[in-house]
């Protein structure tokens, strides 16, 4: 007998559902680009709390540190590119709102690699000479068993219970394909997280993803994929390419909502909604957001 | 400005070039606009070998000219996502020209925050990629507003890149391939050089005196007999400075009221 197929579509509620309070979370993109922004979102509409977040930071970082949902940090940077610096993260940060190890992000790589082999660090000189050693004193040195005995960086695992990352299709049972022109570090994310949840642009049939030339596109294959959501638009304000480009007026208008009154106005309008749709018409329509260029610099 | 004056701008982005001059195959990485001039400057003029790419995920055949453009069209001559550049970097053929917010004597530089670890003063960007990168290729400085703030008396608030301060290495032993570079600034151009890699002044741009480059840094700077003054741009560099890389002439915004390069 045959069987039937896994459907592993879920909503963004459902995806936010599955997760706990204290989990790590790995967040995939790059600071402005294909940030997995609707289940981020959705995280702020939850109670959830106590997260330790890992992300290469933008938005994603800025608006869980305003909404209080970030216990650590585990980063390299927080940017919002066009806009060097985030407003939120910054103050967050300021303030000592939550842990930090803040590493060099080459070590973030290589923290999510070990974890993806199921290695507990993996060696590396990067971070020696430097105060990244000094400021995170759970890092350790290792000796080169080999001839010159050189002393190296032990870089830990980072072991994440669940990524989010946001693709370009999807279908049902995970099968995705990254159509940007980077495709980052999701693919490590994915592998070093117990569970993995990716929104995408459109939901598509298998066959309309996998082409034997698209097929260089797939970041992972299907078996570490835990759910799968539906989410067009869901990296805005951040860069969905191809589709549309990075929302520069969003970001600054973003960025400027850091007094009380002003970031629960900016909840009120883009985050404390009914549904995606709703937010999709907040930000100015899918019409709007389809022309926004892509990113030149 | 005409080809017999030039703006410190114009001068400032010839000698960041200077900084790929015999560099070979290597990728040049310029944060900022100037750096990032002085990278094409150095391509279109003196080093053809150099790669960079368009900030995005490509390797451009030729350099592109600053501001909106249809980058889209640029041609490219390949792929190079974040991925590819930590496999590179991590090879060493890479020369960055990075714009610190401290330096101190001993090449270390910061751009992650002022003040404490766990509550700064001022959060800036995080640590990035500096550790990685001075531990693995040569790095040179741009540093727009040349005073103690930035040039700090003691070791930097957030050591973010690995340089020559002995008590930071085993045995005090600093790593022969370390390659801490040029520090080009708004009065002069600096590097390590000196003894026990001391920073050293190399040049006064035009105007300026020893004196003021000395009282405008945190540290004691080696100084020889004779400082010579910063060669200016060529007519030749001029030209494609300001017809080929940077038509918009956002050079121009970068020092308060576009100073001439010669300030006498």
């Amino acid at each position: 007998m045959k069987g039937k197929p896994m459907d592993k579509r879920l909503t963004s509620t459902d995806v936010v559902a599955r997760l706990r309070d204290g989990m790590t979370i790995g967040i995939g993109g790059w600071a402005t680009r294909r940030k997995p922004m609707a289940l981020i979102r959705e995280i702020l509409r939850s109670p959830l709390r106590d997260l330790t977040v890992v992300s290469y930071g933008g938005p994603d970082v800025g608006l869980l540190a305003a909404a209080g949902k970030i216990r650590k940090l585990i980063f390299g940077f927080v940017s919002l590119d066009v806009l060097p610096l985030d407003m939120h993260f910054r103050n967050a940060r300021q303030a000592g709102a939550f842990e930090v190890m803040e590493l060099d992000e080459g070590m973030v790589q290589l923290g999510l690699r070990a974890a993806a082999m199921r290695v507990p660090f993996l060696p590396t000189p990067v971070g020696l000479g430097t105060d990244i050693l000094k400021r995170n004193p759970e890092l350790q040195l290792v000796r080169s068993p080999y001839a010159n005995a050189e002393e190296l960086v032990a870089m830990p695992a980072l072991k994440l219970d669940a990524a989010l990352l946001h693709v370009t299709e999807s279908d049902a049972r995970g099968n995705c394909v990254i159509m940007s022109p980077d495709p980052f570090f999701d693919d490590l994310m994915a592998r070093a997280a117990n569970e993995v949840f990716i929104s995408c642009e459109r939901i598509v049939a298998t066959e309309k993803i996998c082409s034997h030339e698209r097929a260089r596109y797939q970041p992972f294959e299907r078996s570490i994929v835990t759910g799968v959501v539906d989410s067009p638009f869901g990296a805005h304000p951040t860069a969905g390419v191809p589709g549309y480009g990075i929302d520069v007026e969003h970001l600054k208008q973003y960025n400027a909502a850091t007094s009380p009154e002003a970031w629960a106005e900016y909840r009120r309008c883009f985050v404390d909604l009914d549904s995606h749709d709703d937010y999709i018409a907040a930000a100015g329509g899918r019409g709007k957001l389809a022309s926004i260029p892509p990113p030149v610099y | 400005m005409n080809a017999s004056t030039y703006s410190l701008a114009e001068l400032c982005i010839a000698q960041c070039a200077e900084i790929w001059r015999d560099q070979g195959e290597v990728l040049a990485t310029g944060f900022g606009v100037l750096p990032r001039l002085g990278a094409g400057l150095a391509k279109l003029t003196f080093n053809p070998d150099l790669l960079m790419t368009d900030g995005e995920a490509y390797l451009l055949s030729e350099p592109v000219s600053l501001g909106p453009r249809a980058s889209r069209d640029a041609a490219i001559e390949g792929w190079m996502p974040y991925s590819r550049t930590f496999d590179l970097l991590w090879g060493g053929r890479r020369h960055a020209l990075v714009g610190p917010v401290q330096v101190d004597r001993f090449g270390q530089m910061n751009i992650s925050l002022i003040g404490d670890y766990t509550k700064p003063k001022a959060a800036i960007l995080g640590v990035r990629g500096l550790a990685g990168n001075s531990i693995s290729h040569a790095n040179s400085m741009f540093v727009p507003n040349h005073s103690p703030r930035v040039f700090v008396e003691g070791e930097v608030d957030m050591v973010c890149s690995a340089g020559y301060n002995p008590a930071r290495w085993p045995g005090g032993r600093i790593p022969a391939d370390l390659r801490v570079g040029r520090v080009v600034t708004d009065l002069a151009v600096l590097d390590f050089g000196g003894a026990n890699h001391a920073p050293r002044l190399l040049s006064v741009h035009p105007g300026v005196t020893v004196d003021q480059v000395r009282a405008a840094t945190g540290f004691p700077l080696e100084v020889g007999a004779r400082t010579p003054e910063t060669a200016p741009p060529t007519a030749e560099q001029l030209v494609v400075i300001r017809e080929r890389l940077d038509p918009k002439d956002l050079r121009s915004t970068v020092f308060k009221g576009d100073p001439p390069g010669d300030r006498r």
